[in-house]
């Protein structure tokens, strides 16, 4: 059954063949000094996510105890052992950000997308985020979409920034 | 281009290079510096250059005109911006529509177009020379000496702006230990923020017995308000390259390390084209420049956790661990990376090292003041009226920098408060205005360098919440390693939202006080220890403030919504609906033409219905 | 040496002392929490803060060394108002309930504040998340953890078995498997290690005595109870008696005062465990000297811990293991069938109780491997630690009881079986057994010892060469066993990956999962930390009562002999498979 689930991020390779491709991957940092981070960043890339028996085959070929595989992850705001959505959503409340404005924009987002901070849309396309300054201080208040930076947003703004997104991931057949 | 081919092995290599790139460059009417900034870049800077190359090609001014697409130039308010020389016009908020004009008025025609230039805020006047301007001529530019000045992508114009020709310097002529004395003289302190002294690290690493050594590019930048090693990173990454070289060479490493943070995708992507370049043309390898020199470079990339600016929680999360500290001593020189002698700079302080090899020391320590020798990049943020990164010789007045360069306060508003040094720092305030920005003074000031974010508040600001703003975000960052900073930010913060919520107690205060100099003097490491420092400074410099809170129950700025509720003023209410209609929670009825009425029991207190009322009818209470 | 001021007396301290240690040979003793000696050093506490004398901040004093000229203030106004404050935000975050936690009276950090003068506590807030975990043998709840990782040390680079880790970050930082799933779902060993080390309740053993006491007051119930050798050599620690001081006799007092009906010795099941696992040596080398083939190296299997984390990082060594049961599983098959038998009584009827200085033997337990027709071997396992609570609880003044003995068919044991409870015991205990069978004279060494596995070193080796054997055992002619001695877990890794790469040059290694052997089993009382050399002395006390003893080896036992005799037939004979002998499970890296 499981080489006919989707994999999580939802290309087209089967569950096992995004396992098997995870643990290829790994296998040039074996042997490799302090590769754990990095072979995570290259993990979660591929699977989307690190859920617990993505952290066993970590673990396996770097040759580290499954708990410091997960209390790395764990550590480290840019990693996940949930699912995430297509695209992250991360609203900068740096001080730059936070002093111009930038819970209301958080505010206003969550009423958009209607999710909290941390959570992922219900369609899978969104996970929303919040940034502790992404050094783009002078246009804040910013947010940020996977890499395309957003200057000077306005709760206004909001829904024609979601939807280009998805017009964008349509156009590309995503 | 062909130099992917060509091997730099000799410093002649170097000056041929660099000749034949001037010669190239020469003949050209005007270059003009399009900002490729992180900033002008998500204000669609990219939609710019395009214009302007169609434009050029389109009028055929290819022979005429140079086009280079820069690092940040340092205005980001006015992004997307560009520079065009020889005249050293400034043009900001650009569109394509814009770019059209300019080429034909101003690139064919020779007239600057002031209306697109800078505007001052309060005399309304254009002002269209940088030289003019002072955000730019207040400026000296020695670390940013490349930022929007070259093209971040191209070795050649790198070389072509006397690129390493410092690391030649160093290898030919130097050798370690002046090099290392070059250094020393030069005053050069760490950028980071603890500002130790460069020259003392260097030599510290170089006395340790030899075997595998490592330098490190601490290149986490991770204080809120921060983006100075950004904008070296992505607009000078070679400079990076080169002074590695020049500190592994000085130490004996042969191996170096940038560790940048995950939140920095583009300046990961250009220096690691920089790197892959260097090592193309042989600058990184093997007997570099003909010596007996090899050096190669890793890129580390951070996952998400401040505390990893910290030099040892940095070098844990290095060697793939959770980035917690580790006590010092015994010191990363001694044994950091994999238990090997390790030297750890940060960015700004390596961008400075070529230049000082190029410039010589004496005249990078003519500028500064007292142990504060050369100068010190900033990223201007908050509610001044020109944000973005500057550099300012060290020794000026912090007011120049908030009035002159950052051009006050937006919308006329009122200054209140500076915090430097992010989470680490502390805030100023009015009476600071003219103490020098060096290490000494902002310390005695309460205050710390810091990495050079500087965050400018008006008048609009509760500092109480600024405070509870800063521990809310070490709080989340602490590592979790040591108990007061584990417990106590959590600790801190809990008393600070209390006081914010309106069920302050006087006692809280005290327990605050008390509780934050424990942290600072018990904190195992630098981020636990200046964690405290903006309750210390608010304290002592806003004690009004929270007194207000607490006994008064008021936030006398409007920012602390528990202490405050909006209504409408019913004789000025015109009913238009339109605070029903933009209301996020829909707290707001009434019927169209009769004055509206605020639920305060819905009330999120947003401040939509004020920003949007045209007749002035909400009122805060 | 090192001088320096601490509290205004001179101070002379070697080279590489921390001020803790230098104020310690000023008669000073630093208040501390997390850090552990010898073990344990990470600064994570701040408790033992000081001031000194050009320094801004306060510094840890069980991390900065002593220099020259240093001077030092441990106990100012500014010290002590810094420990209260970090020591009221560790209590902010720390169930009050120490009048009925397991650790009442015996917590670190209950002692702490004691020692800081704490009257009040001003620092309130919400708690970290935590959660509680039972797992067969160690019980985890995280409220109590003060997040020394201590037990992180011990996990993963004492016994590098690493199932526990820092997970999360700052506040809602836990100590927890991966992904903070329960304890039982890992290949965790139920060592118990790291509830030797934590200060607190964070991590105890499950508890057995309510079953127990249940079984006690349970009329239908023949309740029999027996004790481990390790235990003898260390419970009186409990009880303030000296380190060292073997209290055999007033724990057999002490145990027939509890109200078992049989008290038995689990040393009579060593040297029964001698007698098998001896024969299966014998039987491995002769298939092996004949050319039959057979497993060699032969590891020993007395210790569960040992079992589960070979099935988990070596499952497929297995067949080296002896397929021994542990000496006190052994017991219970034997109590039930043998001595359930000569009493008339239905197995059924029969709770057996061990009293252990292991926790993985209440896991051990569990095992489905673990029982005959049906019936557990043995019922319930309490380690030292819980005697001693049974023994405070029943009001029993243990350290003036008279001596008691065993009872009989089971209570009897050689001194060869005592030595079971150290690193390198059941090796010369094996090897006295063995060597007189083969060659019929007393193994050589003096006064029955085999110098080189005694000790404490991490890996010991020795070799004994079979010369003028007994006609029966001619293949042995000339022959030099290989021997090798490990205790803790990461140890024994060393010595498996030689058996697993085919490189190992031995032909029996003895393995304990404890560091030093069960006298440091997981589930002994918690000495460690206050004296050096307790692990020394409890071995010395094991030697002491073999040395004391008339018959020193298990083949002379007269009750093993008797036994055979009625019951068992001969030692690895078919009754002795089905009782006393079990199999292995191999077990994936992570898993359960």
């Amino acid at each position: 059954m499981s080489n006919e689930t989707n994999c999580a991020i939802g290309c087209a390779d089967s569950e096992q063949a995004l396992l098997d491709r995870v643990r290829q991957l790994l296998s040039s940092y074996k042997g490799q000094q302090g590769a754990l981070i990095q072979a995570l960043h290259t993990v979660q890339g591929v699977y989307g996510y690190l859920p617990l028996e993505v952290q066993r085959i970590v673990a396996e070929e770097l040759d580290i105890p499954i708990a410091e595989v997960s209390g790395v992850t764990t550590f480290y705001s840019f990693f996940s052992d949930q699912p995430r959505g297509k695209h992250t959503i991360r609203i900068c409340l740096g001080t730059a950000c936070y002093v111009r404005g930038g819970v209301s924009i958080m505010d206003a987002l969550q009423k958009q997308l209607g999710i909290t901070v941390g959570n992922t849309t219900k369609d899978g396309m969104f996970t929303f985020e919040v940034a502790r300054c992404i050094g783009a201080c002078g246009l804040a208040p910013a947010m940020v979409i996977d890499t395309t930076i957003y200057p000077q947003v306005k709760p206004d703004d909001l829904a024609g920034i979601i939807e280009s997104w998805y017009k964008k991931d349509e156009e590309e057949g995503v | 281009m062909s130099i992917y081919t060509l091997k730099l092995s000799t410093v002649k290599d170097l000056e041929e290079l660099r000749q034949s790139f001037q010669e190239s460059t020469t003949g050209y009417r005007h270059t003009v510096y399009v900002c490729g900034g992180a900033g002008c870049n998500s204000s669609n800077s990219d939609a710019i250059v395009q214009a302007l190359k169609k434009a050029i090609t389109l009028r055929g001014l290819a022979q005429e005109v140079r086009l280079v697409v820069t690092g940040c130039v340092g205005l980001c308010a006015q992004g997307p911006c560009m520079i065009v020389d020889p005249e050293g016009v400034f043009y900001g908020n650009l569109t394509p529509e814009k770019i059209k004009m300019i080429v034909d008025k101003h690139l064919i025609g020779g007239n600057v177009i002031r209306e697109y230039c800078y505007q001052d805020t309060v005399t309304g006047e254009y002002i269209p020379y940088t030289k003019d301007l002072p955000f730019f001529s207040t400026q000296v530019k020695i670390a940013l000496r490349n930022v929007g000045r070259i093209d971040y992508s191209s070795i050649e114009d790198y070389i072509g702006h006397d690129g390493y020709f410092a690391l030649a310097k160093v290898l030919n002529e130097y050798g370690r230990e002046r090099t290392i004395q070059e250094i020393t003289d030069s005053g050069l302190r760490g950028r980071g923020g603890a500002g130790f002294p460069t020259g003392t690290k260097w030599k510290s690493g170089f006395d340790q017995p030899e075997g595998q050594k490592y330098i490190i590019c601490n290149a986490d930048e991770g204080d809120p308000g921060a983006f100075m090693d950004r904008s070296i990173l992505e607009g000078d990454p070679h400079s990076i390259v080169e002074a590695l070289l020049i500190g592994g060479y000085c130490i004996g490493a042969n191996k170096g390390y940038v560790y940048v943070r995950a939140e920095y995708p583009l300046a990961v992507e250009r220096l690691t084209e920089a790197i892959q370049q260097a090592r193309d043309t042989g600058l990184l390898g093997e007997h570099i420049l003909g010596s007996d020199f090899n050096f190669d470079i890793e890129i580390r990339i951070g996952a998400g956790a401040f505390v990893c600016g910290e030099e040892t929680a940095l070098i844990n999360s290095i060697e793939g661990h959770r980035g917690e500290p580790r006590q010092k001593p015994p010191f990363p020189f001694q044994s950091g990376l994999w238990g090997c002698p390790t030297t750890i700079n940060n960015v700004e302080t390596l961008a400075n090292v070529p230049a000082i090899i190029n410039m010589g020391a004496e005249k990078y320590a003519s500028y500064g003041v007292g142990r504060s020798k050369g100068t010190k990049v900033f990223a201007l943020a908050g509610d001044l009226v020109n944000s973005g990164i500057i550099e300012i010789p060290m020794g000026i007045p912090l007011r120049d920098i908030i009035f002159k360069i950052g051009g006050g306060m937006k919308d006329g508003k009122a200054f209140k408060a500076v915090q430097t040094g992010g989470p680490s720092g502390g805030c100023l305030t009015q009476e600071h205005l003219d103490v020098s920005v060096d290490y000494e003074s902002l310390t005695q000031a309460g205050a710390i360098m810091g990495s050079g974010g500087l965050i400018a508040m008006d008048e609009n600001t509760c500092l109480v919440d600024t405070a509870r703003y800063f521990v809310d975000f070490v709080k989340d960052e602490s590592c979790g390693h040591c108990v007061p900073c584990r417990d106590g930010t959590t600790r801190m913060l809990e008393l600070l939202e209390k006081i914010t919520g309106g069920q302050g107690e006087m006692e809280d205060l005290d327990n605050l006080e008390t509780l934050a100099r424990t942290i600072s003097q018990t904190a195992m490491c630098a981020l636990g220890q200046t964690s405290p420092n903006p309750v210390l400074t608010t304290l002592k410099y806003f004690k009004d403030e929270y007194i207000s809170h607490v006994r008064d129950k008021k936030c006398p700025a409007h920012v602390c919504t528990a202490l405050f509720t909006y209504s409408i003023d019913s004789d000025k209410c015109r009913g238009c609906t339109l605070c029903a209609r933009n209301c996020p929670v829909d707290a707001i009825s009434g019927e169209k033409g009769q004055p509206h009425v605020i639920d305060a029991s819905a009330c999120i207190k947003c401040g939509t219905c004020k920003q949007n009322c045209r007749f002035d009818a909400i009122v805060l209470n | 040496m090192v001088e320096l001021t601490i509290n205004g007396k001179h101070v002379s301290a070697p080279d590489g002392s921390t001020v803790m240690e230098a104020a310690k040979l000023a008669g000073i003793d630093i208040p501390h929490l997390c850090h552990l000696p010898g073990i344990h050093t990470n600064g994570s506490c701040r408790i033992c803060v000081v001031e000194i004398e050009g320094m801004k901040n306060l510094m840890a004093s069980c991390i900065v060394k002593a220099t020259n000229g240093m001077v030092v203030h441990t106990s100012t106004e500014r010290v002590r108002l810094a420990r209260k404050i970090i020591y009221d935000l560790l209590i902010s975050n720390h169930p009050q309930d120490c009048t009925f936690c397991s650790r009442n009276q015996n917590c670190e950090l209950q002692i702490l504040g004691n020692t800081l003068g704490i009257q009040e506590t001003h620092i309130k807030g919400k708690k970290t998340p935590a959660r509680v975990d039972i797992s067969p043998a160690i019980a985890r709840n995280s409220a109590k953890c003060i997040l020394c990782r201590r037990c992180v040390t011990v996990c993963h680079d004492v016994q590098g078995v690493g199932v526990i880790y820092a997970q999360n970050r700052g506040f809602n930082t836990v100590i927890a498997p991966a992904t903070c799933a329960p304890l039982e779902s890992t290949d965790c060993a139920m060592c118990g290690q790291c509830t030797l080390v934590c200060p607190t309740a964070a991590l105890t053993e499950t508890d057995g005595t309510e079953k127990v006491w249940n079984a006690l007051t349970n009329p239908d119930k023949r309740v029999i109870v027996q004790v481990a050798p390790a235990v003898r050599a260390a419970l009186g620690e409990d009880f303030h008696m000296p380190v060292g001081q073997p209290v055999t006799g007033k724990l057999a007092t002490a145990l027939h005062d509890l109200g078992f009906d049989d008290v038995f010795d689990t040393n009579f099941a060593a040297d029964l465990t001698i007698m098998e696992e001896g024969t299966e040596l014998l039987q491995r080398l002769k298939a092996a000297l004949t050319g039959e083939g057979a497993v060699l190296p032969m590891i020993t299997s007395c210790s569960p811990g040992w079992i589960k984390h070979c099935e988990h990082a070596f499952p497929g060594e297995l067949d080296h293991l002896s397929t021994c049961k542990s000496p006190h599983t052994m017991m219970g098959a034997v109590i039930k069938s043998y001595y359930a038998e000569k009493l008339g009584v239905d197995p059924k009827d029969i709770y057996v109780v061990s009293v252990m200085p292991c926790t993985a033997k209440k896991y051990e337990i569990q095992r489905p491997e673990m029982q005959n027709g049906g019936n557990p071997n043995v019922d319930a396992v309490i380690t030292t630690r819980e005697l001693t609570r049974m023994i405070r609880t029943m009001g029993i003044d243990f350290p003036n009881l008279p001596d008691g003995k065993f009872d009989a068919p089971l209570g009897f044991s050689s001194g060869a079986a005592d030595i079971f409870g150290v690193t390198g015991g059941v090796m010369e205990a094996a090897l006295r057994t063995v060597y007189e069978l083969v060659t019929g004279r007393e193994m050589p060494g003096e006064n029955l010892h085999l110098k080189p596995i005694m000790g404490l070193e991490k890996i010991k080796e020795a070799s004994l060469t079979f010369e003028n054997v007994k006609p029966e055992y001619s293949f042995l002619e000339g022959v030099t066993a290989r021997i090798a001695v490990t205790s803790g877990l990461k140890n024994a890794d060393v010595l498996m990956e030689q058996v697993k790469n085919g490189e190992s040059p031995y032909h029996f290694i003895e393995v304990m999962g404890c560091p030093g052997g069960c006298i440091n089993g997981g589930g002994q009382p918690r000495t460690l930390g206050h004296v050096a050399d307790y692990r020394e002395r409890r071995m010395q006390a094991l030697y002491i009562e073999d040395e004391g003893k008339q018959i020193r080896k298990s083949h002379e036992n007269p009750d093993i002999i008797a036994l055979y005799e009625n019951y068992l037939g001969e030692p690895c004979g078919h009754k002795s498979h089905e009782l006393l002998h079990t199999t292995y499970t191999p077990r994936g890296k992570f898993d359960q």
